[in-house]
């Protein structure tokens, strides 16, 4: 490569990732900013991060999120772990086809995912709220568990199995003492991309959720549409710190788990 | 198969059912809806009806589908054209260096859309940072403002979807054989032919599930235009949020939705048809030695490398 286009390159690089980061950074820099409604820079303050603490109703948003979340990525990863294990371990009718509908899952619009569960709820009479969320969260994210675990399974040897089930293991041991510790990065990674995916939901969560039962991100939403506030970029700043730890957590997890 | 096994009947009995019951079951429905009748009372009424769809020829929703798919397609098209040559880069760069490049794309991925679209204000409002480059730049002598307008829409959907372009990307140029190149640079082939005739064919696959990553959600996502666009802007997934939440018309809004449903179609053809190829593709050169031994000839019907490869990828960061 010549050294221009080597320099090119590096130009693009650059220039991307400020294009990605710069945003938030600057978001971020605003929420310790004493001003209300200018961008100038009116010296350091942290009220901002105590107005965001005494906000009430964002508060409990958050915390039904997180218990929302947590339940949602717990069921998505064990029904979305059997899932990859059936259409990996097993040959039965209608295999090809759940594959497939994974896969169809996995690109579907969520929009679409958020009107057609909207439609089947009120059908069977069902009322809107924490119940609702969770069962549109576990599906949401059930594909992508189970795509994640797929790829984890194609590289590792069938015949481990085999070798536990000849020595007399029955399908359920051979899955809880080879298969699961084998794939155990691959589950621990689907566990975190479906509490991320149940966290950041507008879409899905926008027609399954009733007045009852508020998530955050539809209360950002909310506070977001009326514009700029010091406290929303507070909010930012502290999920944005969030989103880091827990990305740098799955790293070094699925490292250490691979040695 | 003789030996009865309760794991694998009850592990394939409870996936099934959950799929059935809240993915096949709520699709039949919609589907079911947008041939039924807007209810008095209720939401629908069980009247048979094709006039749901002979709406949606009705002029002003046929300029919110022109606008969303013109808005989609660009965005589209900015995101390959920053993406390719950005994973290319990547794909490139030095191995050890290569999962840091990445985990810095995955991060946002991973952020709050919501926070990031929020961000944009403060880039692009009148006297925000945008206004302010330019203006000691001497581009403009007063502040302007980007906000609220079709090419803030297009930021923010560029912005917000970049990294699902650039993952799958990433993923098939990395899978590339370089040594096909330097074959055909050894046959006398231009750096451009060599990239237009081995690298771009071979890496269609990933090129075709970046597009369609960016352009399915770009057309429904309609928190964008709400918080970046203002009052005038509207996309598919507004009418459709309209359609269901406002206006209370559900057959209609569903109607709307079996648009992006068949565009999704079509698009999942077009992957299947392009990484067919470059199956066939490399199975032709493995036979003719051109590519090296021990590469699997199935290597672009891999889905996994493609089209959920990008939102997965975020599990894997």
């Amino acid at each position: 490569m010549t050294l221009r286009l080597r320099t090119l390159r590096t130009w693009l690089v650059w220039l991307v990732y400020a294009f990605l980061y710069v945003p938030i950074l600057v978001v971020i820099v605003y929420s310790f900013n004493d001003a209300r409604y200018t961008t100038e820079w009116k010296g350091f303050t942290l009220k901002w991060y105590s107005a965001l603490a005494a906000n009430g109703p964002l508060v409990d948003a958050a915390l039904n999120s997180l218990s929302v979340a947590t339940l949602a990525a717990t069921i998505a990863t064990v029904l979305g772990t059997l899932a990859a294990i059936c259409i990996r371990r097993y040959r039965f009718p209608g295999r090809k086809v759940l594959h497939g509908c994974i896969y169809v899952l996995t690109v579907s619009p969520d929009i679409v995912m958020g009107i057609s569960l909207l439609i089947f709820f009120i059908a069977m009479g069902v009322q809107l709220g924490f119940w609702t969320l969770l069962a549109a969260h576990v599906t949401l994210a059930l594909p992508f568990v189970t795509v994640t675990v797929l790829a984890r399974l194609a590289e590792f040897d069938e015949q481990l199995i085999e070798a536990a089930r000849d020595l007399g293991a029955s399908e359920w041991r051979a899955f809880r003492h080879v298969l699961l510790p084998l794939a155990a990065p691959a589950v621990a990674a689907g566990w975190l991309l479906s509490f991320t995916l149940s966290m950041d939901d507008v879409l899905v969560s926008f027609f399954v959720t009733g007045p009852t039962f508020e998530v955050l991100p539809l209360r950002v939403y909310s506070m977001v549409r009326l514009g700029v506030k010091p406290d929303i970029n507070a909010l930012s700043a502290v999920m944005f710190t969030l989103t880091i730890v827990l990305v740098l957590l799955a790293q070094t997890l699925t490292r250490t788990r691979r040695k | 198969m003789t030996r009865r096994r309760p794991f694998r009947t009850a592990s394939i009995a409870v996936v099934w059912l959950w799929l059935g019951l809240f993915a096949l079951l709520p699709n039949l429905g919609l589907l079911l809806v947008t041939f039924l009748e807007r209810g008095e009372s209720d939401f629908v009424s069980l009247v048979f009806t094709w006039d749901n769809y002979a709406r949606l020829a009705d002029p002003v929703f046929v300029r919110i589908l022109g606008e969303s798919l013109w808005l989609a397609a660009a965005s589209t098209l900015v995101c390959l054209l920053i993406g390719y040559p950005f994973a290319y880069a990547v794909a490139t760069a030095r191995r050890g260096l290569r999962p840091w490049l990445l985990l810095l794309v995955v991060i946002p991925f991973w952020t709050n859309s919501l926070i990031r679209t929020y961000a944009l204000i403060i880039i692009l409002k009148s006297q925000g940072i945008a206004s302010n480059v330019l203006m000691a730049l001497g581009l403009v002598s007063e502040p302007v403002s980007f906000m609220y307008g079709e090419f803030a829409v297009f930021t923010g959907l560029t912005y917000t979807l970049l990294p699902f372009m650039i993952l799958p990307l990433y993923a098939s140029i990395e899978k590339l054989d370089k040594r096909l190149l330097d074959a055909a640079k050894d046959l006398g082939a231009s750096s451009l032919r060599a990239f237009w005739h081995v690298t771009l064919p071979l890496t269609l696959p990933g090129i075709v599930a970046g597009c369609m990553l960016v352009f399915l959600p770009s057309l429904g996502c309609f928190y964008i235009p709400e918080i970046l666009g203002g009052a005038k802007s509207m996309l598919i997934g507004n009418f459709i949020k309209n359609q269901f939440l406002v206006a209370r018309d559900w057959p209609l809004g569903a109607a709307a939705s079996t648009i992006m449903t068949a565009l999704l179609v079509l698009m999942i053809i077009g992957y299947w048809l392009s990484s067919r190829r470059v199956a066939l593709r490399e199975r032709k050169g493995a036979d003719t030695g051109a590519a090296t031994a021990g590469r699997t000839p199935d290597g672009g019907h891999d889905m996994t490398h493609g089209a959920d490869g990008a939102r997965r990828a975020r599990g894997r960061a």
